[in-house]
């Protein structure tokens, strides 16, 4: 864990709100090893998902600058930041968002459709992460035939289909019963500590905080440092 | 093509609803093909017409006869090489309902003035001997099913016979081709030597001369002159080109091209709100989807890409199996009315037309979604969710 994988630098971001000026972050800094396995929690509207959307490239910070692996992504069009995503993003959200017109194999393929791989390679990468996250056998399915805990499931599959190094999760099991909520706590452990991936998660249940190397609170537009329970 | 069946799928989202917007734009380019076959029919005249050839008609209104002691004046113009003549006859064969034209005519003259209609010589040689002979085209033989030998009675609405009679009875001698789609041969003729001793009255006229200008000569210049050998006469004499007389005998039943064009614009504004909607709609209720597919990393340009596909599929599904059903009615239909409305016919250049119309009226329909799309600022969409 002693390369660093995203750092964020003197980072702020503020809204407009009516005629209003809301600072949600303030002058952040944050190194991210790579291999890290990260809880961020906070009170709502403490900038926790912001932050996530800045690590993402989703969103761009109003100063300081965002640097994952050898990109400033801070400083990036639209159309180079759509590119950079679809390689080294992964994200998995609340909802699952999966689409709901296509099966659980052809939603794990969507990240690949941006490749220039084949159809055939497609269906086989996408079978692989299917089987990764214990689904193999769902491929099939539509997302309405399979449990919340499963279409999160089919979700962290299309996460990590591209093979990404960073996966950014916003609230992974805010939808899910407890036992659902430990199991898909486990997979993200197991790509963590298995696979390598380096994890960022934004929860507000300490429980889930557990399962990360280390957490930390976000309030006020700034991070304090927690050591894991 | 990688995302083809992603396309399709987000296609068919909301079966009912797409099945509807189909439907509309099959009805849309059903009519399109109806239209613009009928459209055709209309202007098939002109378009078939000899650039060489003239016609001269009276002055004042085509109904009114003209003298056949023109026909050598017309003939001994400088600049006609060749001149025959026709009239209208305006009889029915058996239901009155039927109506196809008749034209009493000289035989040799009137198949060297058009020989784009082909008919064997022992044929028209024999209709020649024949006074009381006729020859048809073999749209309208196949038509009443008559063949050669077949005796044909023609009821007139106008022409009765000198002895009171209304029946003009004809052997036919013979049937003649035409291969150019753009032109009909679903017509009469009959000797104009026996029309004029059997009719009671007007005897001594023809409705309207052709001719065709010799090589080298222009053919305006010919037309002015024989206007100008008949000015002041009391039946004073317009000569237009073929393809002028067509449409102009074709604008008698108003401006067709127009009422089609106003029709078709009508039909294709309603279309383009109604297939406008349905995008808006299927945009709006997946914005959320649409962000996760930005956050994916799908780029704006494949965001207006996917949007636009999805608009110009419903309009390539419904227009081509709307074109597709207007071509078999419009077979039908050529078949069917070929003796009342000649040259029904769904042109390449219509269908060309249709497909255009197709992709345009696809773009314009999901072009605003589709910026809506390509512009959605994901971390509002996902906001919302």
């Amino acid at each position: 864990m002693s390369e660093i994988l995203a750092t964020l630098t003197g980072v702020s971001k503020s809204y407009r709100k009516g005629k209003e000026t809301v600072e949600v972050l303030h002058n952040l800094d944050l190194e991210i090893p790579s291999g890290d396995f990260i809880a961020i929690m906070g009170p709502s509207g403490s900038g926790k998902t912001t932050l996530l959307n800045l690590l993402g490239g989703l969103d761009k910070p109003t100063s300081g600058t965002v640097r994952v692996g050898d990109a400033e992504i801070s400083s990036m069009s639209n159309n180079k930041l759509s590119h950079w995503r679809s390689a080294n993003i992964g994200f998995i959200f609340q909802f699952y968002n999966l689409l709901p017109v296509l099966t659980a194999q052809k939603n794990v393929e969507l990240p690949l459709l941006l490749t220039s791989l084949g159809g055939k390679e497609r269906t086989n990468r996408a079978q692989i992460a299917l089987d990764v996250v214990g689904l193999g056998e769902r491929a099939r399915h539509y997302p309405r035939e399979l449990s919340g805990g499963q279409e999160q499931r089919v979700a962290i599959a299309r996460a990590i289909v591209s093979d990404p190094a960073l996966l950014l999760c916003d609230e992974p099991t805010g939808d899910l019963d407890r036992e659902t909520a430990d199991e898909i706590l486990k997979l993200l452990q197991i790509l963590n500590r298995e696979h390598g991936k380096t994890i960022v998660m934004v929860t507000h249940d300490a429980r889930a905080a557990g399962y990360a190397n280390r957490s930390m609170i976000c309030d006020k537009g700034s991070l304090e440092h927690r050591e894991a329970t | 093509m990688k995302y083809v069946g992603f396309v399709w799928k987000n296609v068919w989202r909301k079966k009912i609803r797409t099945s509807l917007t189909i439907l509309s734009v099959l009805v849309a380019f059903l009519l399109f093909a109806l239209l613009s076959a009928i459209g055709y029919a209309f202007k098939s005249g002109a378009d078939a017409a000899d650039a060489e050839r003239l016609v001269v008609i009276d002055k004042v209104s085509l109904i009114n006869p003209l003298p056949i002691a023109y026909r050598d004046r017309i003939a001994t113009t400088e600049g006609v090489r060749s001149v025959t003549y026709a009239s209208w006859f305006g009889g029915y064969y058996q239901d009155p309902r039927v109506q196809f034209p008749q034209f009493p005519v000289d035989p040799y003259e009137y198949f060297s003035m058009y020989p784009e209609f082909e008919i064997p010589r022992e044929r028209l040689d024999a209709w020649a001997n024949n006074r009381q002979g006729a020859v048809l085209g073999r749209e309208l033989a196949e038509q009443f099913g008559i063949e050669v030998g077949d005796r044909m009675p023609i009821q007139a609405t106008i022409w009765t016979k000198a002895d009171g009679g209304r029946t003009w009875e004809f052997d036919i001698e013979g049937i003649f081709e035409n291969e150019d789609p753009r032109s009909s041969s679903a017509f009469l003729l009959f000797q104009y030597d026996y029309f004029d001793e059997a009719r009671a009255f007007g005897k001594g006229t023809v409705g309207w001369y052709v001719l065709r200008v010799a090589p080298g000569s222009d053919p305006v210049q010919v037309g002015n002159a024989i206007d100008a050998q008949f000015a002041n006469s009391p039946n004073e004499t317009e000569t237009s080109t073929e393809a002028a007389f067509a449409q102009s005998f074709a604008k008698q039943l108003g401006n067709i091209a127009l009422i089609v064009t106003l029709i078709l614009g009508a039909v294709f504004f309603t279309l383009l709100l109604v297939s406008g909607n349905t995008m808006s709609q299927s945009v709006r209720e997946r914005i959320n989807e649409l962000a996760v597919l930005k956050t994916l990393g799908f780029s704006d340009g494949a965001m207006l890409g996917i949007v636009l596909a999805e608009s110009i599929t419903i309009m390539l599904i419904g227009g081509l199996l709307g074109l597709g059903i207007g071509w078999i009615v419009v077979q039908g239909a050529a078949q069917a009315m070929g003796a009342c409305l000649p040259g029904i016919f769904l042109s390449p250049q219509a269908m060309g037309t249709a497909l255009v119309i197709m992709l345009g009226a696809g773009i314009v329909a999901g072009i605003f979604p589709a910026v809506k799309a390509m512009r959605l600022s994901i971390v509002d969409a996902l906001a919302r969710a």
